[in-house]
């Protein structure tokens, strides 16, 4: 018996309906890590969604068909009404993960969202060891609080996720970071290497591992991974590798439009967290229904399709794939968010991947050089 | 070790397992993913509630289902393939 059968096909020929719901509660975030996906200007956004809207968000989302929902920010532990969330979430039948970086977060709440109906906390570090992790975090108290939550989250019958975002920083400390995992009890691991978008594709040089790098790194996973089937155990390792160093992008958000809906705190509706960077005009769910915007706003059908796509992408065989890549990777790097993935060796811009490579192999700086994710930054970059 | 008949099965910690009218399947649900199952999938996990072990849930579906026949092997196999997923555990 196999168990999984072709997606389903939503209220519009060829469209599905988003099964996946992102609510990034708000940009607020008591942390500053200079690969933070939020946008540059975090700090010009207007008002929050009440509790009433995102209640509402979420009433719709499930109607057409949402399952998975992420409460994630910035911070959302600062949203104060974030049981009140959890508890209509569970109980319209969302699976609902919470994804934070464990500050201000504390066994009593973590229970009180256990019974809230919440399913699963994903706690986010920076490295395996206090000193980095604080100095990447910007915050000194960061990792006891960290691993001080992670157990609580254990203790109170979670599944645990742990999330380690990896650049050339904390690179060398695959084995520590994996065992350490493993001593906490963590059922995954994600080893996430920085995406260049936001606060990332601003500190690109100084976060991105040299080849060599992520050689070695990937080859100690692979060797703890085999010591973990060895050994039975079901904690799964998911690393998740840098596109700068591929051929061919990767199949962005599974397709625009496709799949995933995230909701900015402004109640801005986007394709993907990063999108509200392209110079495309986004729906409100102030101002329309969950449904309208994803079957019928020019901006989430923008990419629908392949008719838009300009050449190589038009003429390849491939494109069904990985539909032309990461549209804020092509806008990044290229000036027009149309154009192939620059990822790709058929791009006519991959030189642009390959320099960044070559400033991989031959960068310096420290991590007292980057820019931190904070107000003032944030302020500057507005100013331009 | 005991015979696969005579364990019991769970689903694991965090995973959950609900009909979606959207999809119209049964779907399992664990921390960020989803998996969509099929008629016959769907109709084997359904049964698997930490109770009962893997001959009455057989029992169970051989009623339900008179015109299959025997269940028991492709029962067997797709519990022991979902526990190498690690969606279940047996106890
Ligand atoms: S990446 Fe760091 S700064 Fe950005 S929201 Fe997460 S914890 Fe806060
Ligand atoms: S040319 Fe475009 S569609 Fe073809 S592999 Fe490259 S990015 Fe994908």
């Amino acid at each position: 018996m196999t168990a999984r059968h072709a997606m389903p096909t939503g209220d519009r020929p060829g469209i599905g309906p988003p099964l996946w719901l992102l609510a990034e509660l708000t940009y607020r975030c008591p942390l500053q890590c200079p690969y933070c996906s939020n946008p540059l200007d975090f700090a010009q956004t207007q008002q929050e969604l009440t509790t009433e809207e995102w209640v509402r968000v979420l009433r719709q989302g499930r109607e057409m068909g949402a399952a998975q929902l992420g409460f994630s920010g910035g911070e959302p532990l600062v949203r104060q009404d974030l049981p009140e969330l959890i508890a209509e979430a569970r109980q319209l039948g969302y699976y609902t993960n919470l994804i934070t970086s464990g500050l201000g977060l504390s066994e009593a709440k973590v229970n009180a969202f256990r019974d809230a109906g919440l399913d699963h906390i994903q706690v986010s570090f920076q490295a395996s060891d206090p000193e980095l992790n604080n100095a990447v975090a910007g915050s000194r108290k960061a990792f006891d609080q960290k691993l001080a939550m992670a157990r609580a989250v254990k203790e109170a019958g979670y599944p645990m996720v742990l999330n380690f975002v990896i650049h050339r920083h904390n690179i060398h400390q695959m084995e520590d970071i994996i065992s350490l995992c493993e001593r906490l009890g963590a059922d995954y691991v994600e080893l996430a290497t920085c995406q260049y978008y936001g606060w990332a594709f601003e500190n690109r040089e100084g976060l991105m591992p040299s080849k060599a790098q992520l050689e070695k790194a990937e080859a100690e996973v692979n060797r703890y991974r085999e010591r973990l089937t060895a050994s039975g155990s079901a904690m799964k390792l998911i690393f998740v590798t840098p596109d700068y160093y591929e051929e061919r992008p990767k199949a962005c958000m599974n397709g625009w439009g496709s799949l995933f809906l995230t909701v900015a705190p402004d109640g801005t509706a986007l394709p993907c967290h990063s999108a509200r960077l392209l110079p495309i005009d986004f729906p409100n769910v102030r101002e329309s229904s969950l449904h309208s915007i994803w079957y019928d706003s020019p901006g989430f059908n923008h990419y629908r399709g392949d008719s838009w796509m300009p050449e190589p992408c038009r003429s390849c065989d491939e494109k069904g794939r990985d539909f032309g890549g990461c549209r804020c990777q092509a806008y990044l790097l290229t000036g027009n968010a149309d154009n192939a993935d620059p990822v790709c060796s058929k791009s006519p811009h991959h030189d642009r991947i390959l320099a960044a490579r070559q400033a991989a192999d031959h960068a310096t700086a420290g991590l007292e050089e980057l820019t931190y994710r904070n107000t003032d930054n944030s302020r500057l970059f507005f100013r331009g | 070790m005991t015979k696969l008949l005579e364990q019991i099965p769970r689903l694991r910690p965090g995973f959950r397992f609900q009909w979606e009218p959207a999809q119209n399947a049964h779907v399992l649900l664990y921390p960020e993913g989803m998996v969509r199952l099929n008629d016959s999938a769907g109709a084997v996990l359904k049964e698997v509630d930490g109770q009962r072990n893997v001959a009455d849930i057989v029992a169970t579906l051989e009623q339900q289902f008179p015109d299959a026949g025997s269940l028991e092997d492709d029962v067997s196999e797709f519990l022991k393939d979902a526990e190498q997923q690690h969606w279940i555990l047996f106890s």
